[in-house]
């Protein structure tokens, strides 16, 4: 058993921004109140203090700025990380990261990469509305070029943030701002991470419930209610969207015959679409004893309205309901 | 020379500020208990800007607004009582409890809207003021913007166009010297903000945003040369926020020490970064 220790999830992201930078002179961090003010919502905090403001940058409002600064000095030797305040202000910097940052190593045929990544926090929750609560990921991981992740737990945050900082190619880490003050269980040090591996959360066998983000968290915790009714249910967290690990995902289906997939952003054109088709075009498909279901957040910008904003996204208790049907009624 | 406003004008415009004030403060009040949820911008100390300018305006100018928005939305003439429903997320608030402080619109009297996106109105402004030459009517948009937009590419390709097309656009850049943690003279090496103006051909002008009357004259002669015809202009007006901010490390600016005029300011403290944790994000 390896020593744990307890830290936040923000914490965990601070800490392996810290250990990247201690041990490599080319990552610098570029963000809109990243310095003094700590980041937006903490993750920063003091860094600043401990390794200056050319490592730490403060810039001005300029998200399209940032991110071609962080084209140009990837392209040129530098290991940058980007921090967007709010995954929805990844709109303004569109370009940079869809037409240029995705695409060079491409268009120069291998001549040069952009090792890039992007931190940018994502998600509904806290009463912000519409244009600071969006879940986008889908959009990104239809670029060819770009690689998705999405932590679901402190661990995880750290070290594939640690993994993306090795890799040639640009990454989007979209973090939760409800995950950023939770407490987690981390070992004394980050495990290695590879992007692209997935992992099982929770083993069980009437049905595979596939997750990200926040929803990992309120599948785990819907698996533990499912449990004291008879239902065992496998929880899986992809952790990167893309690469997709779909090959842990349709043994997880082979092996239970359901599956029902859970995210916060909208269903239509979803993430989830793409793990739906991935079953349905698989071996793995005859498995199934019952249709695949998806349960997403609705169609709709996120309300102001606190009640109306958790209704919009999948609970728990919608988990839970959602996984009874699909086992009692099949 | 400011004019001096008649007894009656004066009460008015006292009156206004007042109400942007005292409403501001029972927001604060309600969100300290509890009992509004999300993110809060106050702009206490301020409200002369938007008091000022929209006594420049007539019926059928439109505005718009910011994340800071509530002075711009009750000085162009919003129900006080619609306004406070749709910060407590009410059925019966201004946009049904949809949208909240960010968003809040009363598209009615002109306010098409406060805007989470900094720099997110500036090129709405310019379609506005766009959509009043093509309709052939002589109204102006008012345009409502942080000093930290300034450095969003949105305001840029926003005053190119309302330039090119000679829009009747005013854009009102409150300079309230932060934008968030990052102070104006730090961000832009130009010694006023407005002096940007000269780069798109267009007249620019710095004002003392807590004197309402010489915001109100400096807008009044924009608004004028606008409804000619004449185009867009561009003024600054230097402020400062009193509460709400979450600010660190800041350096005691000129404007700081003074309020517009309304009698009990309060300061802010200056929050540590523990408060802007606690506070999740800038209210
Ligand atoms: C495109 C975009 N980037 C960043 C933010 C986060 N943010 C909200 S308010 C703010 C500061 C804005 O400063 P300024 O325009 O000067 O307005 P002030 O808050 O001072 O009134 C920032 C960075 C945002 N809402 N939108
Ligand atoms: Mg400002």
């Amino acid at each position: 058993m390896t020593a744990t220790r307890t830290m936040t999830y923000a914490e965990a992201i601070r800490e392996a921004m810290f250990q990247a930078m201690t041990a490599d002179p080319r990552v610098f961090l570029m963000g809109e109140d990243v310095g003094i003010y700590g980041g937006a919502f903490g993750v920063t905090n003091d860094l600043y203090e401990k390794l200056g403001t050319d490592r730490i940058r403060d810039t001005t409002i300029s998200e399209l700025g940032i991110m071609g600064a962080g084209v140009g000095a990837a392209l040129t030797g530098m290991r940058p990380i980007v921090e967007i305040q709010f995954s929805d202000f990844l709109c303004q910097a569109m370009d940079q990261v869809v037409n240029q940052a995705a695409k060079l190593h491409f268009m120069v045929g291998g001549q040069a990469s952009v090792p890039l990544v992007i931190r940018a926090p994502g998600g509904s929750g806290t009463g912000a509305a519409a244009q600071h609560s969006q879940s986008l990921e889908a959009w990104f991981a239809h670029v060819p070029g770009l690689k998705v992740v999405m932590p679901s737990d402190a661990t995880d945050a750290a070290s594939l943030l640690l993994a993306a900082l090795e890799d040639p190619n640009p990454v989007l880490i979209l973090e939760h701002k409800l995950l950023y003050k939770q407490s987690f269980e981390v070992p004394e040090v980050f495990p290695k991470a590879l992007l692209g591996q997935g992992r099982i959360v929770r083993e069980g066998t009437d049905l595979t419930i596939v997750a990200t983000s926040i929803e990992v968290q309120r599948a785990s915790e819907a698996a533990e209610l499912l449990a004291a009714d008879g239902i065992s249910a496998e929880v899986i967290d992809p952790r990167t969207i893309k690469p997709l690990d779909l090959p842990l995902i349709l043994a997880s289906v082979s092996k239970t015959g359901r599956v029902l997939l859970v995210q916060e952003a909208v269903k239509f054109n979803g993430f989830m679409s793409e793990v739906a088709a991935g079953i349905a075009e698989s071996p793995a498909f005859g498995d199934l004893q019952a249709p695949i279901r998806r349960l997403c957040g609705l169609d709709t910008p996120i309300p102001y309205s606190p009640q109306l904003e958790r209704a919009s996204v999948p609970q728990v208790a919608d988990i839970v309901r959602e996984a009874t049907a699909l086992v009692k009624e099949w | 020379m400011v004019e001096t406003p008649t007894a009656a004008e004066g009460l008015a415009i006292l009156r206004t500020m007042w109400r942007i004030r005292l409403f501001e403060e029972a927001v604060e009040d309600l969100y300290g208990r509890g009992m509004m949820h999300g993110t809060m911008h106050l702009s206490i100390g301020e409200e002369a800007v938007p008091t000022g300018a929209c006594l420049a305006l007539k019926d059928g100018d439109q505005i718009t607004s910011t994340h800071r928005g509530h002075g711009h939305c009750i000085a162009k003439g919003a129900d006080l009582g619609r306004s406070m429903a749709e910060l407590l997320a009410k059925d019966n608030g201004y946009c049904r409890g949809r949208g909240g402080s960010m968003h809040i619109a009363d598209v009615a009297t002109g306010n098409l809207g406060a805007n989470g996106i900094v720099g997110g109105g500036l090129p709405i402004a310019a379609g506005a003021g766009l959509s009043n030459k093509l309709r052939g009517v002589d109204n102006v948009c008012l345009c409502f913007h942080g000093d930290g937009s300034v450095g969003e590419g949105a305001w840029h390709e926003a005053l190119t166009l309302a330039s090119m097309w000679d829009l009747p656009v005013v854009f009102v850049c409150e300079n309230n010297q932060y934008g968030m943690s990052m102070p104006s003279k730090k961000a832009f090496k130009v010694e006023n903000i407005s002096d940007k103006a000269a780069g798109f051909g267009i007249p620019g002008e710095t004002v003392d945003g807590n004197d309402v009357l010489a915001v109100r004259e400096a807008v009044q002669r924009a608004v004028d040369r606008a409804r000619r015809g004449e185009g867009p202009s561009f003024i600054e007006a230097l402020t400062y926020r009193w509460r709400g901010a979450l600010e660190v490390g800041q350096e005691p600016l000129p404007h700081q020490g003074r309020d517009p005029g309304l009698a009990r300011p309060r300061p802010h403290r200056a929050m540590g970064r523990r408060d802007a944790r606690h506070r999740a994000c800038h209210p």
